[in-house]
């Protein structure tokens, strides 16, 4: 993955195959470190399934015998002196509180820190595929913060969906002016 | 600066535009979107298509979804087309150039590339 935000997009998605209507995609940014955390109230994963969702040879799906998300996500932290945890509640156990989050630190720093990259691009990739569920983005940084949450967004436009290309493209404009609001 | 009150405006602009739509999504243009995908360039694969497609007013025939990892991860960015009573086109290793032309040859005119397909890929 040549951009940090390519794992978002691609571990957000395991959010909405886990059946979430809710994910949280949390960014968090220092001099020294960024720390994503992917949160979601899906069905979660028991104990066994968390430890062994590192492991490339695991996976859900039965296409192919690999899962190279989570792996390339640990990697990509790891490399840089970071780490990757997991925590899960399973819906079976936890009925009333299930889901999964995935938190990975990296240090900005380390000369292989991947760029964190378009962001925004992998935000408004995720509404297009799954529009019915809501996405909570906040990106704090010491001059400021981005943040959407759908649900706000949801509440002015009743049934109208947001994956059209109209609100696609607003929603894309809405995060970059945020963007060049705290660079200013 | 854009306001979330914004977005009322769209809202009426759009109940029209969205109730004239028969929704019978006559065609459907799938992007392969799991880590294979991803990794190998499917984001701007799957922008391109939605743009273009809505940017010609086909977006009352044409529906632009993704899905997951389909077993070909070699031959990715992937694109299945499908449309009632035709047999599927799987497109493979596909940008956003590539994508650009199979809305204008195939999606709007009707005819395959032939060059860009599976089957072509692997004769």
């Amino acid at each position: 993955m040549k951009e940090i935000s390519l794992n978002i997009l691609d571990i957000a998605k395991n959010s909405t195959k886990a059946g979430a209507s809710l994910v949280k995609i949390l960014l968090n940014e220092n001099d020294e470190t960024l720390t994503l955390s992917i949160e979601d109230n899906g069905c979660g994963m028991s104990e066994e399934t968390v430890k062994s969702v590192i492991d490339p040879f695991y996976t859900t799906r039965t296409t192919r015998k690999v899962g190279l998300g989570i792996p390339l996500l640990k990697l990509s932290c790891e490399q840089t002196g970071g780490h990757l945890s997991i925590e899960s509640r399973d819906k079976e156990n936890h009925p009333d509180n299930h889901g999964t989050r995935i938190t990975a630190v990296f240090n900005k720093n380390h000369i292989d820190f991947t760029p964190l990259g378009d962001v925004v691009f992998s935000v408004v990739t995720l509404i297009q595929g799954d529009p019915d569920i809501d996405f909570l983005f906040i990106h704090k940084m010491s001059k400021g913060e981005v943040n959407l949450d759908t649900r706000e967004l949801r509440a002015q436009l009743g049934d109208i969906p947001l994956n059209e290309l109209e609100i696609l493209n607003w929603i894309s404009d809405y995060l970059k002016e945020q963007y060049e609001e705290i660079q200013i | 600066m854009k306001s979330l009150a914004e977005l009322q405006a769209i809202k009426e602009k759009m109940q029209n535009k969205v109730a004239l739509r028969d929704g019978s999504g006559e065609m459907r243009v799938v992007v392969g979107m799991a880590t294979c995908g991803i990794a190998a360039g499917a984001r701007p694969v799957l922008s391109t298509f939605v743009e273009e497609i809505n940017n010609s007013d086909l977006a009352g025939k044409v529906t632009v979804s993704q899905t997951g990892c389909i077993g070909l991860c070699q031959y990715e960015p992937i694109v299945e087309i499908y449309e009632a009573d035709k047999e599927k086109i799987t497109y493979v290793k596909m940008t956003p150039e590539k994508a650009k032309k199979v809305v204008e040859e195939h999606i709007k005119g009707g005819k395959v590339i032939a060059e860009y397909t599976f089957a072509k890929e692997n004769a």
